[in-house]
């Protein structure tokens, strides 16, 4: 099998990892020596037609899995075409794909073959070698398996910009129906573990020396979405959880795709793509804008988030009391959940408000949306008089009903 | 009226210099004419044409100076004489720059989140080709069309990340050349032609096999990736293709009917199954299975040490973990720990032989210094992968109470390790069964004062005697 087939199945089974982030690890360069830098904010190299970022080589060290999980290209019982790459073949890549400038370094993932430390042996090899033989300052994410030996996940952790686990669906017993041979216990007593010690590196010793940085870009999960009945409330509050546990950078969520070779346990459907992006917006408004998880989820009764418009917008619709509200005076919290405001919206009014009055104009210019903001605010030359509570708002903003195809 | 002409090169630096002159002239931005690049000047490096700096300090606000050396290097013709009458307008009002709603600052804002957007883009599109020396420093070479004048101001950012090649980024602009740790800039150049690379063929292959045919979404990749950048990325020619055909690998997928899963697969689930399925029958089981994994030996950790006592027992007693000689002798609880434990039982009228005791984390754990093995805390994947044992103990013991010594044990059986001052004493429910929390015997060996161990002592058979009281 020449590389070109083993990039080609390898990278197949990588495409349903929704991470590719490149961004928030310690600044670095190859001023003084070696190959690559980094230097905060994350760089795309390329969009697939799906509309993901490539930003890394993202591929799998094997597709060979003793797991049958329902949702997985991969899984044991599945006839997908098997690869492995030798850890050379990975260093090779990674550093001529990083040299054409094509990527800004490498994730890596595997399927779990006969022994957990053996698997994560090799993965911290090939991590090893990039950052020791190859003098590699790019960025590293490695997918670490939960079962590993600690002594591994240490050593992956010192190599890595990011570790993550996924926890593949929302809730324990869907884990237990769908990836039977998953233990979610272990799962969280990974990211446990990688928190502990991300914090111990953290602390100076008695002599003022800083142990070698532990994981720098944090680390990140992943759950499917769509694959079992959880709603999104479910889901949120899952995030939320995992945020505060584990001190999470990110939590992806990943709209179940169809995969060649499906089990007939789990039928394929057509991915909710506007769920995932629901879901993420609703993500944003716990993270940046001081929404909890059960104020997003409660304006619907079943516990799932409006498709019609965005979870901001929805909240809003359903507390109309709170609005219209004053730009000129309100505080930073209620600007943040006006409609059509984003964080930089709000820090601009921050910043002007104190020089002098604004008006309708002025927002413009900020980048504010007004179409949504129209009805939510009042200025000096703007009120929203009746609107704020006329009963076809929320038909304004919603898309027109679409007329069944008949055929 | 004063003609500024500005040069190809270093354009940022040679227009704040000649604002500065002018402002400290006073020269009112409609009586200047600022040109770029203009024919007449052949020199590409020559400086501007600037009247000698003016004496005395031009303060400008925070914020100006890096809001004008990105807006130079926008295409925008004008961009020199906005930034000149803005500058202009500050003199009286310095509080304008943090007016956002402001229409010339929003205007100078957009042009110069264009040229940081252009700037991220090159860093991001450029590809380069391998120019295939055998010289010690690979060199390579790269063709890009940015829209605003971004090269210069980029090109640190190639240098600092690739610093152990020589490599030239040649746009119809300015071309950026770095050699043996060297940047220099000259005039732009039409299109070179480079020499072709395989690594090309082999970058194709995963733009291709990354894309999920079953989630096409066109306009998010050509809003990232706008279309006038594609004729210089080798991968983007696939795209005709993967979107031509991806609906239709969508449905294959998903009309394909399950297919029979492969020989070995029933095997290997078999087996895996097996492993986590063992459940002992009686004690003798379980210590068969912790002898036959003790003997793939882990480095840094001694055998499995399993509990002792009567069986069925009212109370299972838990410690953290087997020490040096606990791991010697194959028995919990004979340490120093242990015979505190056993002093302080019998005082408080429980007699150990009535309990099963044990630990919760089964393997000593430990650091080599000298000859000597010195104790290691369990850490959290020690405590979940021993949980295993201590489940198949307690099933096999059926304790009314547990009690659990120390953290560890309390971490075990609860979940949750902090807190054990205050919490000791109490009874937590578990999915193990009721808890009884208290501190372990080693925590009082290690309290240096008298008083405080006698106070500890004290507390802990007070906790003896509750165990006792209450199973009655």
């Amino acid at each position: 099998m020449t590389l070109q087939d083993k990039l080609a199945i390898l990278s197949d089974a990588a495409r349903y990892d929704a991470s590719c982030a490149s961004s928030g690890t310690s600044r670095r360069d190859s001023t003084k020596g070696g190959l690559g830098s980094t230097e905060g904010s994350g760089i795309c190299h390329a969009y697939a037609p799906d509309g993901r970022c490539i930003s890394l080589l993202k591929i799998l060290m094997t597709n060979f899995c003793i797991y049958d999980c329902a949702y997985c290209v991969n899984r044991v019982s599945s006839n997908t075409p098997r690869a492995r790459f030798t850890p050379e073949e990975v260093v090779h890549l990674t550093i001529e794909f990083y040299r054409r400038n094509y990527i800004e370094g490498l994730f890596l993932s595997s399927g779990i073959i006969r022994s957990p430390d053996r698997t994560m042996e090799d993965m911290v090899r090939i991590a090893r070698t990039l950052r020791e033989r190859e003098g590699f300052k790019g960025y590293i994410h490695l997918k670490t398996i939960p079962d590993a030996a600690p002594e591994l996940i240490e050593q992956a952790g010192l190599y890595a910009d990011r570790l993550s686990v996924n926890v593949e669906l929302p809730t324990d017993a869907a884990v237990a129906a769908y990836a039977p041979e998953k233990s979610p216990a272990t799962i969280r007593g990974a990211m446990a573990d990688v928190k502990t010690r991300r914090a111990a590196t953290k602390e100076r010793s008695h002599t003022g020396k800083r142990p070698p940085r532990f994981a720098p870009a944090g680390q990140s999960t992943q759950m499917i979405v769509g694959a079992d009945g959880s709603n999104d409330a479910t889901i949120l509050t899952t995030s939320t959880k995992l945020y505060g546990d584990f001190g999470l950078k990110r939590v992806y969520y990943s709209a179940f795709s169809p995969i060649p070779d499906a089990s007939a346990k789990l039928p394929l459907i057509q991915p909710p793509l506007l769920r995932e992006h629901r879901l993420y917006q609703a993500d944003w408004l716990m993270r940046f804008y001081g929404f909890e998880a059960d104020e997003i989820t409660a304006a619907t009764p079943d516990g799932n988030l409006d498709l019609a418009v965005d979870p901001k917008l929805a909240w809003a619709l359903a507390h109309r009391a709170l609005f219209p509200v004053e730009v000129q005076r309100a505080e930073k919290p209620l600007l943040l959940r006006v409609p059509g405001f984003g964080t930089r919206t709000v820090q601009r009014i921050l910043a002007t408000r104190r020089h002098r009055t604004l008006r309708w104009d002025d927002l413009k210019r900020m980048g504010a949306n007004l179409r949504n903001a129209r009805p939510f605010i009042s200025l000096a030359d703007w009120s929203p008089g009746k609107l704020t509570d006329t009963a076809d708002l929320r038909a304004r903003f919603a898309p027109p009903p679409e007329q069944l195809s008949l055929f | 009226m004063p003609t500024i002409d500005l040069p190809r090169l270093h354009t940022a630096q040679a227009w704040r210099d000649a604002a500065r002159t002018l402002l400290a002239r006073g020269t009112p931005p409609e009586d200047v004419l600022w040109t770029y690049a203009s024919p007449a000047q052949s020199d590409l490096f020559a400086a501007p044409e600037a009247a000698p700096r003016a004496a005395g300090q031009i303060t400008v606000p925070k914020g100006f100076v890096a809001l004008a050396d990105s807006v130079c290097w926008h295409a925008d013709p004008e961009r020199f004489a906005r930034l000149y009458a803005f500058l202009w307008r500050l003199r009286d009002r310095p509080s304008l720059m943090q007016d956002r709603g402001d229409a010339d600052l929003a205007r100078l804002r957009g042009m110069e989140k264009n040229v940081h957007r252009c700037a991220h883009k090159m860093k991001a599109f450029v590809r380069f080709r391998d120019l295939q020396t055998d010289t010690n420093r690979r060199r390579f070479a790269a063709w890009f069309e940015p829209t605003h004048h971004t090269v210069e101001p980029t090109a640190p950012f190639f240098t600092r990340r690739f610093a152990d090649m020589d490599w030239v980024i040649a746009t119809p602009d300015v071309t950026a050349r770095f050699e043996s740790g060297t940047l220099s800039f000259e005039a732009g150049a039409p299109r070179p032609d480079l020499p072709e690379d395989a690594a090309e063929e082999l970058w194709g292959t995963y733009f291709r096999n990354i894309f999920n045919p079953a989630r096409v979404k066109v306009h998010a990749m050509t809003s990232e990736m706008p279309r006038k950048y594609w004729k210089n990325m080798p991968e983007t020619r696939h795209i005709p293709e993967l979107l031509a055909t991806a609906e239709r690998r969508a449905r294959e997928m998903a009309e394909a009917a399950p297919s029979l899963p492969p020989v070995r697969a029933g095997r290997i689930l078999d087996r895996l199954h097996a492993e986590r399925s063992f459940t002992p029958v009686t004690l003798d089981d379980l210590r068969a299975r912790a002898e036959e994994e003790s003997r793939d030996s882990r480095p840094g950790y001694g055998r499995i040490v399993l509990g002792e006592g009567p069986m069925p027992a009212s109370l299972m007693i838990v410690g953290e973990q087997p020490g040096d000689e606990e791991d010697r002798a194959g028995r919990p609880f004979v340490g120093p720990a242990g015979q505190l434990f056993d002093r302080e039982a019998g005082a408080a009228g429980l007699d150990r032989s009535t309990a099963y005791v044990t630990n919760a984390v089964k393997r000593f754990k430990y650091t080599m210094r000298g000859k000597r093995r010195i104790h290691q805390a369990p850490d959290r994947g020690d405590v979940e992968h021993a949980k295993w044992w201590i489940r198949q103990e307690i099933a096999l013991v059926k304790p009314q109470l547990i009690l659990a010594m120390g953290a560890t044990a309390a971490e075990t059986l609860t979940g949750q390790r902090a807190g054990i001052l205050s919490r000791r004493g109490t009874i937590e429910e578990t999915e193990f069964g009721p808890v009884l929390l208290t501190v372990h015997p080693s925590y009082l060996l290690r309290l240096p004062d008298r008083d405080a161990r006698a106070r500890g002592t004290e507390a802990f058979r007070g906790d003896l005697a509750a165990a006792v009281a209450r199973l009655g």
